[in-house]
């Protein structure tokens, strides 16, 4: 057993699929942020808002109002350098740390997409990504190695197998698989789509959709690891992604998932592509390639190694972390978030938030444009702990402003994937007298229905 | 290999095929709902007759308006109220549909924010000089300015019609009233000619399900009028539901007063017309949020939306018709029954806004962010 894991960690591989993954990933982030700044959504979703919503523990992230543009600027620029493999490892640690800055500054803007780059940003950081076909290679040879320890790269493939397969395993539930809900909901309303338009209004389209997707995500990661089926099962990456971006207004992330999977390949692929780069690039392709000679990259410490071990056993567990609340994910989205959790719910809330003094019994109602911007609106209306840390907010505010004996109460309702809507959070309760926790928060109200499965 | 070589040559050219954007076979639309035929339900059998109605209900306020200057009396005073209240009415349906021109003119703040600033409207008489476009003057025009200057400057009628003919400053109060009149027809009239000179068809094309398409921002707005105008502004602020007290000078129709019922009611049936698809000038139904929601219940088989949101509007209208005509009255003697009718309205607005919304997969925010 443990012969074989050492001579596992002992394996080498070509550096170059390490190397095709680095240029690519860092140049969809640098499009990615340039994307981000261009469309306005700096201002509109860091600067404009009066309020953020924190994850739990990290408030103090916060924007810094104009000089949220740098904290953007130095991911961009960060990102650049990971492409062009220029001062590596600083970049790296850049990049991630202020990617995963702007990620916690709100977690309205939350997305699986995000913390999957965020999650790549960090592993990248003790991978030697830069060993070839990179600018620290090419001016210090003694940095540049032909070969790399194979645990390298199949960590990156570990995790992207680690995405799919939990989105699949997610999707096993009556309300996707029997009901095919959501997508019952979003695909008739996409009519406008040429073609396809009209087939999204038939139920069995909205069946085979669901199922298609679940077995996809399923089967992706064994399809790509096999080697007869990876160029069969790279097109399917290709199809479903691009479909997805048709569909979906889900931006650069299919073009992320796309290029990303070119890590499965053998070695071939990745030295052809660095060929067509160093022809675009008008560099020396037969110079770069010499430079790294047949050296072999070793690694000086064992810490990068544990890091990546634990990085990966709390990857494997926490999406299980929900099994430890009662009643139902979905509704009470506890353990939902970091899970690969990726278009499951059709979730529409209506929250309306009464101040009342506790002493003589006068209320009244907020208004939560006065406060929030509209997208915060709607993803607060759904979610617990937007609702209670927006609670607090509204308590300190008016408490501020010379109210007494401030509770603030929610008159809330949502409805799920095509349901009914029902009331949501508990209308008696003083939100000022709970506080956010890991615990199970006993103020939702429970859901009226059963969905099975995972 | 060889075969999953082929098969992924095929996928790929099969999605490429699937996705090129170009439909040759135009008639197979028939079995998905047509949303062009509920735009154009929406914009010709409802939206512009009513604007149509109101534009000529406009019109004759601005003559009685005319008549009355010229000639002061009670008897011409009583006809320019009878002419004011006809439009007012008239104007509850159309204030929902703030798309288009009305968008651009900010037409319902123009034409009936209310309380109306009596103050301020005195002293914009005094000094003669004033320009309504501005937006800081939306709260001394329109309906509610002409309702305090047509009941609410004194308590009889003979000291009303003195404003406008004995007063030291009788000709600037002739002004601003005739100004009054004179914008709320022409504002009217711009709308009309904007929907019957091209806009119409515009809506009408833009089926996009994108926010921006016909249907997304319609939907939008209607809700938000049906939140905020009615439910809250009719009832909800006069009832004390957003303050610690009731707010009884917040009633729509202040100097009027027993006409507030009138209005809430010919709101409340102008948006469930509106909600079912019915003909403004006659009994028939067509393509409406209602058919659309029956259409997509037929592909989801849930429960039935529709049906519960008119049930939800019966019970409203229910509540609101056991009110005063005066909602002032109805504050004092009990306030209780303007609360139950915003419940009522609330249960409405719960089902459009999250459960409609749902169902019809429409956007409530403008923010054009990514998603999962």
């Amino acid at each position: 057993m443990f012969g074989t894991v050492s001579r596992y960690l002992n394996k080498t591989t070509e550096a170059a699929p390490l190397a095709v993954f680095r240029v690519f990933f860092g140049l969809m982030m640098v499009l990615s942020i340039f994307r981000f700044w261009e469309k306005g959504w700096i201002d509109k979703l860091y600067i404009k808002p009066k309020f953020f919503f924190s994850y739990y523990g990290f408030d103090w992230v916060q924007p810094i109002g104009n000089y949220t543009y740098i904290i953007f600027a130095i991911c961009g620029i960060a990102s650049l350098f990971v492409a062009l493999g220029y001062k590596y490892r600083i970049s790296i640690i850049l990049f991630f740390l202020s990617f995963t800055y702007i990620e916690l500054m709100d977690k309205t803007t939350y997305l699986n997409h995000y913390y999957f780059i965020s999650c790549v940003g960090f592993l990248m950081v003790f991978l030697p990504a830069n060993a070839y076909f990179s600018v620290d290679a090419y001016k210090n040879p003694s940095k540049a190695f032909q070969k790399i320890p194979k645990w390298t790269v199949d960590c990156i493939k570990l995790l992207l197998c680690t995405v799919y397969f939990y989105a699949g395993l997610a999707k096993l539930n009556s309300d996707w698989l029997l009901k095919a809900m959501p997508l019952k909901i979003w695909l008739p309303s996409k009519y406008d789509i040429p073609f396809l338009g009209n087939l999204f209004q038939q139920e069995w389209v909205h069946y085979a959709f669901s199922w298609s997707g679940a077995l996809y995500d399923l089967a992706i990661p064994f399809l790509l690891l096999y080697k007869r089926t990876r160029w069969f099962a790279f097109a399917l990456v290709v199809v479903f992604h691009v479909l997805t971006r048709v569909l979906f207004p889900i931006g650069m992330f299919p073009y992320i998932m796309i290029v990303s999977a070119l890590i499965f390949f053998d070695a071939g692929v990745h030295h052809k592509i660095i060929r067509s780069l160093s022809k675009i690039l008008r560099v020396d392709y037969q110079r770069i390639i010499s430079v790294a000679e047949t050296k072999k990259y070793r690694f000086t410490s064992k810490i990068g190694l544990i890091v990546i071990a634990l990085f990966f056993m709390v990857q494997l567990l926490l999406p299980w972390r929900y099994l430890a609340y009662p009643n139902e994910l979905f509704w009470n989205e506890e353990g939902y978030r970091f899970s690969w959790r990726v278009m499951l719910m059709e979730k529409a809330g209506y929250a309306q938030f009464k101040v009342v003094d506790e002493k003589t019994g006068n209320r009244f109602y907020v208004n939560n444009k006065d406060f929030l911007t509209p997208f915060q609106e709607k993803q607060m209306s759904t979610q617990p702990d937007f609702i209670l840390q927006y609670a607090h907010y509204l308590g300190k505010h008016f408490a501020s402003q010379g109210h007494k004996n401030v509770a603030i109460y929610v008159e809330s309702f949502v409805a799920l994937n095509g349901r009914l809507s029902q009331p949501y959070i508990d209308p008696n309760v003083d939100l000022m007298k709970e506080r956010e926790s890991f615990a199970h928060k006993d103020w939702v109200l429970p859901f009226n229905d059963k969905i099975k499965g995972l | 290999m060889k075969y999953w070589k082929i098969a992924s040559l095929l996928l790929v050219l099969g999605i490429a095929i699937a996705c090129s954007s170009d439909s040759d076979n135009p008639e197979d639309t028939t079995d998905s709902f047509d949303r062009g035929a509920m735009l154009a339900n929406w914009a010709d059998n409802i939206i512009v007759p009513a604007y149509g109605s109101f534009n000529a209900d406009a019109s004759e306020m601005k003559t009685a308006t005319t008549v009355f200057n010229e000639n002061p009396t009670v008897e011409n005073l009583q006809a320019l109220r009878t002419a004011w209240k006809k439009a007012y009415v008239s104007f509850q349906n159309v204030s929902m549909f703030e798309i288009g021109k009305a968008e651009d003119v900010r037409f319902r703040n123009r034409l009936n924010i209310y309380p109306t600033n009596s103050s301020k409207i005195e002293e914009l008489i005094a000094n003669g000089s004033y320009d309504f476009s501005l937006p800081s003057n939306i709260d001394v025009q329109g309906f509610p300015a002409l309702d305090y200057l047509i009941n609410g400057l004194a308590t009889s009628d003979a000291e009303i019609i003195s404003f406008y003919s004995t007063h030291t400053n009788a000709e600037a109060y002739r002004n601003y009233l005739q100004l009054l009149s004179e914008t709320i027809s022409t504002l009217t009239n711009q709308v009309l000619t904007d929907w019957t000179g091209g806009y119409r068809d515009t809506f009408v094309a833009n089926t996009s399900a994108s926010a921006s398409g016909s249907v997304d921002k319609l939907t939008n707005d209607y809700i938000l009028y049906f939140e905020k105008s009615l439910r809250a502004g009719k009832v909800g602020i006069p009832a004390g539901v957003f303050s610690q007290q009731p707010l009884p000078q917040n009633v729509e129709g202040f100097y009027k007063k027993d006409i507030s019922k009138e209005l809430l009611l010919e709101a409340l049936d102008a948006s469930n017309d509106f909600f079912i698809g019915k003909n403004f000038n006659g009994n028939t139904n067509g393509q409406s949020f209602k058919s659309y929601l029956d259409y997509l219940n037929t592909i989801k088989n849930g429960g039935d939306l529709s049906s519960l949101i008119n049930a939800q509007f019966a019970a409203a209208k229910n509540k609101a018709n056991q009110l005063d005509a005066s909602f002032i009255q109805q504050i004092e003697t009990d306030n209780s029954k303007m609360q139950d009718t915003y419940d009522e309205l609330q249960r409405i607005v719960i089902l459009l806004k999250v459960d409609m919304v749902q169902a019809l997969d429409i956007s409530i925010d403008y923010v054009d962010s990514d998603g999962d």
